[in-house]
């Protein structure tokens, strides 16, 4: 009896896997979109917001090669091995001709590596993870959004421009902390060999124990402290290190600090004076990125997070990638992204023939306050071709293909 | 000094609310036997609530009502969950009932998402408590010296409730012995649903006092759950002084670990359980648990007998039917099967551990993630080829589990449970932070199989061949004298041991044979996917497979792998749609109420009763 109901349960869901649901709108170009809608709800919906703004905007003009362009979007749970299972269904079931998304590093290197072996083109639109081009990386899986190295090379850059020399860093505890915490050491070391790191704080990621952390780093006497801390986390710290006074004579980095997902819930307590990577929305009102915020604005009654923006870029791209291939074979479409040239809301980007990398930058200014809130002041938008290892080192991170 | 005394105190004022959600988890746990998974859900409610009120209360006094507020609210929620959803489970299997919470926790989370926003929000400040003291020169925020003081009065006033008044008296006498309560004329339902309401408004107010500290967010449900729940079982489940001492220690060594030793902070709590449960196997002030109280409610287990004719024909029309999916079913359908075959043997190898063992394994993706990543290490460092790391991952698997199990079954009960999720958490973070050899999150990628099985299909018929094939050994020493054994060591250890069974020695051999096979399920899974990252190791994993086999049927054979093949379709559908979580446990609350023996368990009922079935026997 048991096994009776074991089987048709299992008959029943391959039937129902069998089945073909989308055999209609045959006549679009689909692309298959993966992430967290769930868990990270509040990082993925400006991100979802971003790309079906451009999708209406590329529809109205007509399409891509002669056809309108869909996005399917699924939900993975933040879960690696569901991801792989989604991506499968997306490229053999739905018929999409490409994947991008995914925010969690994790998520995208497992995706990463199926696409590689399977042979899928995979954009990564937002995942940080520097091994997902280099030491991980292979020719099927593009990156779009500057990755952890390049975001603290800016932060080691203007670092090294101060006259302080004992540094302190708190990181979440986990690889997208460390690979920041080692970038920034390796750039600053560089640009300034006397520096010395007289602490490391390494709380569990969203389980800070902020006093603890805060008296840590007091004890230690640094004269800078680099932030990697994010989220939750990043406002209990910056709730008690202000209480204790732990910043004030300091200079203070924050890694993606600047990003309205992590300044806005500070709300008037947002930190003043620290040198962050951001997003200045409010500040852009020329050029691309400015008409990007402008129609944003007009289609959404909200404003663009740096989820949004990195969303229209990944359609963009997407897009362009389309237009040089002529086509929607993989191969044909995995050629295009070499190289390609893409006018973005940032300006113009390139993807990186020699690592799949694309140049795409970051807003790096100071933190203050302004009506009670946070926003970053004397920004400046810096490149990201210019904060990557030279090539020679790069082939050396990359595996053989 | 100076340094240590505003350490001590930080770590003071963070043991405050975990003492709250802490203590009322024990006192549920105390009196009902309840694991509620959902408390923490409840915390984040308070916080939630809490935050709402505060804005719309001014003032000095809005803040503190708010507080107080939002554990009424919660309290009052807390009776709404009792009452729905527990209450018509109290007489179902050993731990049932964490799997309803667990349904809780999921609709819970929607809900908040609902009705919030995904935002994180900040907490408000207290009034007139921003800033410093500065106490020996360090400074220390005004609300943590306000939380300190606080919070030992609430601990008395808890004290005095429990053992100065007539509730107290009948809790007490409940967490004893609530049968005899009830026969001495206690309406056990009133009791039951006071204890939990009173234990949700505590971690209500938990989540409303930590809101000057942080905030509120979605996934603080999930984070406070790890730590209360190693204070509750460090402490002594169901006492009070234990669950304040261990929140102290608990806090003060995390304050000193994160000094002195930063990289701790994934670890320490785990390694003081560890070490508190070897010394003292009950908690700091638990009492030895009394053997039977609740192993044995519900209908006793009916004997298990080898399937029929009839049966095995029908299995093995289904297995041809499986075996001809490459031909009529698209690729997708194979990918799918294949995940669900691999989980459905994950989930029938916990199953003759808690099924035929009664051994509750909080932590079997232990093994299930450790399969995969010896394979993945194998393949990443040794360059071994695809069939030796096969071979060698379920074997090491099964060695990891022999080593735990030698540990944890010198204790019994849910102790023996938070001993293995300990042991899982431990190799978790072990995992996690090697980062050097495991790839840390970062995880371990291109682990791929041989060319010969590289394709879907290949790997679809491997899968079939090894998850039906272990499915069917598990059974068969289901029905082995080994299997018969560990029966009789469940129902009565005393007897087995009086008839010549060792006890100890089979229960080991068990739980080796239950690690060696999920990590062959482990091995399955990472060569599938490519991939393996630290989330195959994590609490969530083992829950899977825990609440897939309460859900198909603790007491039957084959629960485990309907209730695994059924639970993985319905969440495959169920993600394509936005409150897919909503649904997901309202459909487990729905199966919990409905069918409180397990889908398998209820339908057979069902069928007995219709005539369809013989008595007398279970397939």
């Amino acid at each position: 009896m048991q096994r009776k109901t074991f089987l048709r349960a299992m008959i029943a869901s391959a039937a129902l896997a069998a089945m073909p649901l989308a055999t209609w709108a045959q006549d679009t170009i689909k692309i298959g979109e993966i992430n967290h809608y769930k868990r990270l709800a509040a990082f993925a919906g400006p991100y979802k917001q971003g790309i079906e703004l451009a999708l209406e905007e590329t529809n109205a003009a007509g399409g891509v090669l002669g056809k309108p362009l869909e996005f399917i979007f699924r939900d993975d749970q933040g879960e690696p091995g569901e991801a792989v299972k989604i991506a499968e269904e997306l490229m053999t079931r739905d018929g999409a001709v490409m994947l991008t998304g995914t925010i969690l590093s994790n998520v995208g290197l497992a995706i990463s590596s199926f696409a590689g072996e399977k042979g899928y083109v995979y954009l990564a639109s937002e995942p940080l993870a520097d091994s997902l081009v280099w030491g991980a990386g292979n020719k099927y899986t593009f990156r779009l959004r500057s990755s952890t190295f390049m975001q603290a090379a800016m932060l080691a850059e203007a670092a090294a421009k101060t006259d302080a020399k004992r540094f302190a860093t708190i990181a979440p505890n986990y690889a997208y902390g460390k690979d920041a915490v080692a970038a920034f050491k390796e750039n600053l070391l560089k640009l300034k060999p006397d520096a010395e790191f007289v602490a490391e704080q390494w709380p569990a990621l969203f389980k800070i124990d902020a006093g603890a952390e805060v008296q840590a780093l007091e004890r230690a006497k640094p004269d800078a402290i680099y932030n990697v801390t994010f989220g939750p986390d990043l406002a209990k710290f910056v709730r008690d290190g202000t209480d204790r006074g732990l910043f004030e004579g300091r200079d203070v980095y924050g890694l993606l600090s600047g990003e309205p997902e992590y300044l806005d819930p500070l709300g008037d307590e947002a930190p003043e004076g620290w040198t962050v990577t951001g997003f200045p929305w409010y500040d852009l009102s020329d050029g691309p990125a400015g008409e990007f915020v402008a129609a944003y604005q007009a289609r959404y009654d909200d404003y663009p997070r740096l989820g949004s923006i990195v969303g229209y870029m990944t359609v963009q791209s997407i897009v362009a990638a389309l237009e040089k291939a002529g086509s929607t074979e993989t191969e044909a479409i995995r050629e295009a992204f070499e190289g390609l040239q893409v006018a973005s809301a940032m300006g113009g980007i390139e993807f990186r023939a020699i690592d799949n990398q694309s140049t795409m930058g970051a807003y790096v200014g100071t933190t203050a306050l302004q009506d009670g809130k946070g926003v970053m002041i004397n920004w400046e938008y810096k490149d990201g071709a210019n904060y990557l290892p030279t090539d020679e080192e790069v082939l050396k991170l990359r595996p053989a293909e | 000094m100076e340094f240590f005394v505003a350490q001590l105190l930080t770590g003071l004022a963070n043991a405050s609310s975990l003492f709250l959600v802490a203590c009322g988890l024990s006192l549920i746990f105390g009196v009902t036997r309840i694991v509620n998974f959902a408390h923490g859900s409840l915390y984040m409610l308070g916080a939630y609530i809490g935050y709402t009120l505060m804005q719309n209360l001014p003032g000095a006094v809005g803040f503190w009502g708010s507080i107080l507020l939002a554990g009424i609210a919660v309290g009052i929620i807390g009776v709404l969950v009792e009452v729905l959803v527990l209450r018509p489970v109290y007489r179902a299997p050993e731990l049932f009932q964490l799997v309803a919470t667990f349904g809780v926790i999921l609709v819970i989370q929607d809900l908040t998402l609902i009705i919030w926003g995904p935002e994180d929000l900040l907490g408000p400040r207290a009034p007139g408590l921003r800033g410093v003291y500065r106490i020996m020169g360090e400074p220390i925020p005004k609300y943590d010296i306000v939380l300190l003081v606080i919070t030992p009065f609430i601990a008395l006033a808890l004290w005095y409730l429990i053992t100065q008044t007539r509730v107290g008296v009948l809790v007490r006498a409940a967490t004893q012995d609530r049968e005899m309560v009830g026969a001495l004329g206690v309406n056990q339902a009133v009791l039951f649903t006071g204890v939990f309401a009173l234990g949700s408004a505590l971690a209500g107010l938990g989540g409303a006092l930590q809101l000057p500290k942080g905030g509120a967010d979605l996934l603080m449900d999930f984070h406070i759950l790890a730590p209360v729940f190693v204070v509750v079982v460090i402490g002594g489940m169901g006492s009070l002084p234990g669950a304040y001492l261990a929140a102290v220690i608990i806090s003060v060594l995390n304050v000193f670990g994160v000094t002195y030793l930063p990289q701790s902070t994934l670890v320490l709590m785990f390694v003081v359980m560890v070490v508190v449960l070897m010394i003292r196997p009950y908690g700091l002030f638990g009492r030895e648990e009394v053997a039977g109280e609740h192993g044995q409610v519900g209908e006793p287990e009916l004997p298990i007998k080898p399937a029929s004719n009839s049966v095995r024909m029908i299995v093995m029309a289904g297995l041809a039917l499986l075996a001809l999916l490459p031909v009529f079913g698209s690729s997708f359908a194979m990918v799918l099967t294949t995940d669900i075959l691999i989980f459905c043997l994950f989930a029938a190898s916990l199953h003759f551990l808690l099924g035929l063992g009664g051994l509750v394994s909080f932590g079997h993706a232990a093994y299930y993630g450790g399969g995969a990543y010896i394979a993945a290490l194998l393949v990443t460092h040794a360059n071994s080829p695809m069939e030796i790391a096969f071979l060698l991952a379920p074997l090491g698997a099964g060695l990891a589990a022999l080593a735990i199990g030698w540990v944890c079954l010198r204790l019994t009960g849910v102790y023996f449970a938070m001993l293995t999720l300990a042991f899982a958490q431990l190799l978790w973070s072990l995992v996690f932070q090697w980062g050097s050899v495991t790839g840390g999150d970062d995880g371990l990628v291109n682990i791929w199989p041989s060319d010969w099985l590289n394709s879907t299909t290949a790997y679809f018929y491997f899968a079939l061949l090894f998850s039906v094939g272990g499915i069917l050994v598990l059974r068969h020493v289901a029905h082995s004298p080994f299997g018969y054994a560990l029966r009789a060591a469940r129902d009565s250890k005393r007897q087995a041991e009086s008839t010549g069974i060792n006890t100890q020695k089979v229960q080991l051999l068990a739980f080796g044979f239950a690690g060696f096979m999920g990590g062959l399920a482990g091995t399955l899974f990472v060569f599938s996917k490519g991939s393996v990252f630290p989330n195959e190791l994590e609490i969530a994993r083992s829950f899977d497979a825990l609440i897939v086999v309460f859900l198909g049927g603790v007491k039957t054979l084959a629960g485990g792998v309907a209730g695994a093949a059924f639970f993985k379709g319905v969440e495959d559908l169920l993600t394509r749609f936005e409150y897919w979580r909503l649904v997901m446990g309202l459909l487990i609350i729905f199966v919990v109420i409905v069918a409180p023996q397990g889908i398998v368990g209820s339908i057979r009922k069902a069928a007995i009763r219709l005539n369809i079935l013989k008595q007398g026997g279970q397939t």
